[in-house]
């Protein structure tokens, strides 16, 4: 400790540099600090007081946005950052021993860092490569299908010094952006559709669109029934037709390639395979709407999609592919799932930390800095593409009569054909689940923990908006699944992903996590499962937005179709007394203390 | 036809701070009412020591923070038709149970009794020991709400309760007519 009072820092050129880089904008926060952290790794107290300076916002404001994220750090990490998916389909695929082998080969344990800031060690939840499970981010690419051995073998590679890219792609400098993503991530492309897999013309529904008024394309949009595919379904042609005419001079298109959802990776194909389709549907949103400035806000856990991404919108700005009048910009996330909540997105934009905002107003009458904003999931801008290329009622005639056209399908977890399904809406879960190879399944997780959990029973229901709704995901488990560590494991996600902004998701998933625990402990009794509706049904009312209004669902959805799993691990009180209550266990730590025995409770007391 | 018997009423303070039963005081003249209806039996208020007979509602006040509360409680659920748990010690541990709150601790109980007894700022302890004469109970790992232990019937909120839902619930339940409290009275203050 010194005995100064006030700690003066030297000004930081290179911290000052990076600031001006993003020209001194407190809204581009988030990309100066991800732009300091990759230079320093780690967001120090002396760069904090440098960039508040800079951008002329307080010290705290920075530290708040900076201790938001997940991939921010204010400790120093090593050269090399590997972040272990600890998704419960990656502990299903043999994690334990990919951890094992990391553990022993780099000499730390997860959570640490190596003392000469080689490695760091961390976990992360889901990072949307449940397909080929279990995977890393290793820095700013990631490593897929990992053994022990293929963990011993990278680990030592990095060590004598190559760069994660260089470990994990022979040759990468001399691939092309797109061939480097290939090169680490297998699409698993099971089943194309006609409307987004299958082949598709380039800019088909954008030459359309030129030719047709603003809200013509808007009505084609509605006409043609398409709804969000992020999870929410809301109709799209509607949620433009707000944004269009909500009053202001400036509008913004943003693309939600957030795709945190645990179990969800159909986006990452879209953005591999169709990237252009996705801009494509963007620059129609924009001459739909009236706005000049897009956003593609991307999970940090693609940085590796990053370069490829820029490229393609590099191609399509030069051959005028974007419209006179519209340019798209992308935004890197940094870990935050709540982020893929349009309000939190919006936030985190806006170089704040990522808290969903109150709504109303909605984006599309106060968006991102305050102006009308269109938020859609990376799958509806590539049907809009294709909806304006081959017409609305040609998306209407596919799928069923309150959910149109065809929907992507991520299937993970116990099946022999893990992948992305384009089908119809529509079909059922037993005609998925027998495409997949996954006809033992026990349970599915449809639409991930946000979703429902069923059983075997519930097969022939189908998924469709009003039936089994889903985002994407559908995650399979077999018999040899124990359906409380699922549900277990789904609320620890809530509990780390909550934003700690409101209190009843706060604290309410603690609470839920925490009975949950009791019943896997066999320490639960009738009135613990009372609870959990209970509990599930206040943090559902009065939580803030979207995460808290879903998060009880692993336990409604399990309580609902696996009731017997419950049951058969309650224990009746007997004779009024709580047969889950073990005095023993209860004062032996006082005993030890004490160092004698109770007079009341242990029955040689008196020999 | 005879008349029908007073219902027998017995209470006890378990870890909690005599609040409950001062707040048992607190239904005023309206105990002269009460009193036609019930007999108070194995209470502090009678200084009834153990149960003789059967009782049909036993009052907790306290949650649970050693063995004898616990021997204690139990005794209360085989001797009593009703259990009411009083108060927000009873009900969810209360003021002790904010010793629950040392849990990133290899030691949580010897934490708690060392700062208790000897390290906490602000003790005068001229033994510099931890208490542990023989007859002191066993101190339980945490301060457990009696729910967790027995089957509790009914709870009345308040820290301390009011006199007024102390007295409204029981003339409801001797009437048969509980059904439950008010949103607004579903308070801990
Ligand atoms: C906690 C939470 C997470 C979400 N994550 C995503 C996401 O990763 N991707 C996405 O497209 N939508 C996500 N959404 C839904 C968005 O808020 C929004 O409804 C969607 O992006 C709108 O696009 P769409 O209408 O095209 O589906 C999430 C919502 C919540 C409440
Ligand atoms: S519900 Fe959860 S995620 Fe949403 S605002 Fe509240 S604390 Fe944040
Ligand atoms: S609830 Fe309040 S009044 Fe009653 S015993 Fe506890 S602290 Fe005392």
């Amino acid at each position: 400790m010194t005995t100064e009072t006030k700690v003066a820092y030297p000004p930081d050129a290179e911290i000052m540099a990076i600031s001006a880089s993003f020209g001194n904008d407190h809204h581009r926060m988030l990309d100066i600090l991800l732009a300091v952290q990759e230079a320093r790794r780690c967001i120090s107290p002396s760069t904090m007081d440098t960039i508040a300076a800079a951008v002329g916002v307080t010290r705290i404001a920075v530290e708040g946005v900076a201790s938001f994220y997940s991939f921010l750090s204010l400790a120093p990490k090593g050269r090399v950052t590997i972040r272990l998916c600890d998704d419960i389909v990656d502990r299903f695929s043999g994690l334990d021993a990919v951890v094992a082998a990391f553990e022993a080969e780099l000499g730390i344990k997860m959570g640490e860092t190596s003392a000469d800031h080689g490695f760091s060690l961390d976990f992360t939840p889901c990072i949307g490569l449940c397909d080929q499970a279990p995977a890393a981010m290793i820095n700013d690419v990631v490593a897929t299908r990992l053994t022990a051995e293929r963990a011993t073998a990278i680990a030592r590679a990095l060590k004598r010094g190559l760069s994660a890219a260089e470990a994990l792609v022979a040759d990468h400098d001399v691939l092309s952006p797109y061939q480097r993503v290939r090169a680490l991530v297998e699409n698993n492309i099971r089943r194309p559709g006609e409307v987004l897999l299958g082949p598709v013309p380039e800019d088909a529904g954008l030459h359309a669109a030129a030719a047709m008024a603003p809200s013509a394309i808007i009505d084609a949009v509605e006409a043609s029934g398409l709804r969000g595919c992020g999870g929410a379904g809301f109709t799209t042609g509607r949620k433009w037709r707000f944004a269009a005419n909500a009053p202001s001079d400036r509008r913004f298109v943003i693309c939600n390639a957030d795709e945190g959802e645990p179990g969800t990776f159909k986006d990452r194909v879209v953005l591999t395979e169709r990237a252009d389709l996705v801009f494509e549907g963007m620059t129609i949103a924009a001459r739909a709407v009236g706005a000049r400035e897009g956003i593609l806000y991307l999970r940090g856990e693609y940085v590796y999609l990053h370069e490829h991404l820029q490229a393609g919108l590099a191609a399509r700005r030069a051959r005028g592919g974007l419209g006179a009048d519209f340019d798209i910009r992308i935004q890197m996330g940094a870990g935050a799932y709540i982020c893929g909540e349009e309000g939190a997105l919006i936030s985190s934009c806006e170089g704040l930390p990522g808290e969903p905002k109150t709504r109303p107003p909605f984006p599309v009458t106060r968006g991102y800095l305050g102006h009308p904003t269109v938020v859609n999931n990376v799958e509806t801008f590539a049907h809009v593409a294709r909806i304006l290329d081959r017409g609305a009622a040609w998306f209407n005639a596919i799928g069923t009569d309150k959910s149109h056209g065809t929907k992507l399908f991520s299937v993970s977890g116990d099946c022999t054909r893990p992948g992305v399904y384009e089908l119809p809406y529509g079909l059922t879960l037993r005609e998925l689940l027998s495409l997949a190879g996954a006809e033992d399944a026990a349970a599915v997780q449809v639409g991930g923990p946000s979703g429902t959990m069923v059983g075997r029973d519930s097969l022939d229901r189908r998924l469709t908006f009003d039936d089994l709704a889903t985002g994407g995901a559908v995650i399979v488990f077999s018999a040899r699944r124990n359906i409380l560590e699922i549900v277990d494991y789904y609320m620890s996600f809530f509990v780390h992903e909550s934003c700690g902004y409101c209190t009843p998701c706060r604290v309410g998933n603690v609470f839920l996590k925490k009975a949950i625990e009791k019943f896997r402990k066999g320490q639960a009794n009738d009135d613990d499962i009372a609870y959990l509706k209970d509990l599930s049904a206040t943090i559902i009312e009065t939580s803030r937005c979207g995460l808290g209004m879903t998060s009880p669902k692993p336990v409604l959805s399990s309580l609902k179709n696996f009731p017997l799993v419950y049951s058969a691990l309650t224990k009746p009180s007997k004779d009024g007394i709580k047969a889950t209550f073990d005095i023993q266990s209860a004062i032996s730590g006082a005993r030890d203390i004490a160092k004698r025995r109770s007079y009341i409770f242990d029955k040689d007391f008196s020999k | 036809m005879t008349e029908p018997r007073k219902a027998r009423v017995a209470t006890v303070s378990l870890a909690g701070c005599f609040g409950c039963h001062m707040a048992i005081l607190d239904i005023d003249e309206r105990l002269i009412a009460l009193m036609e209806r019930v007999e108070f039996d194995r209470s502090p208020l009678t200084d009834i020591k153990t149960f003789n007979r059967r009782c049909d509602i036993g009052i907790i006040e306290g949650g649970c923070c050693n063995e004898e509360n616990v021997h204690t409680l139990i005794d209360f659920r085989k001797n009593c038709d009703v259990l009411i748990a009083l108060g927000q010690c009873a009900i969810m541990g209360g003021l002790p149970a904010m010793r629950n709150a040392i849990m990133h601790s290899a030691d949580p109980l010897r934490e708690c009794l060392e700062e208790a007894y000897l390290t906490g700022p602000y003790l005068r302890n001229t033994t510099r020991l931890i208490p542990n004469d023989p007859v002191l109970p066993l101190i339980l790992d945490k301060v457990y709400p009696c729910s967790e232990i027995v089957d509790i019937d009914y709870q009345i909120p308040g820290c301390a309760p009011s006199g007024d839902i102390i007295f409204s619930t029981l003339v409801a339940l001797l009437d048969g007519k509980f059904t439950g409290f008010e949103r607004e009275t579903l308070r801990f203050d």
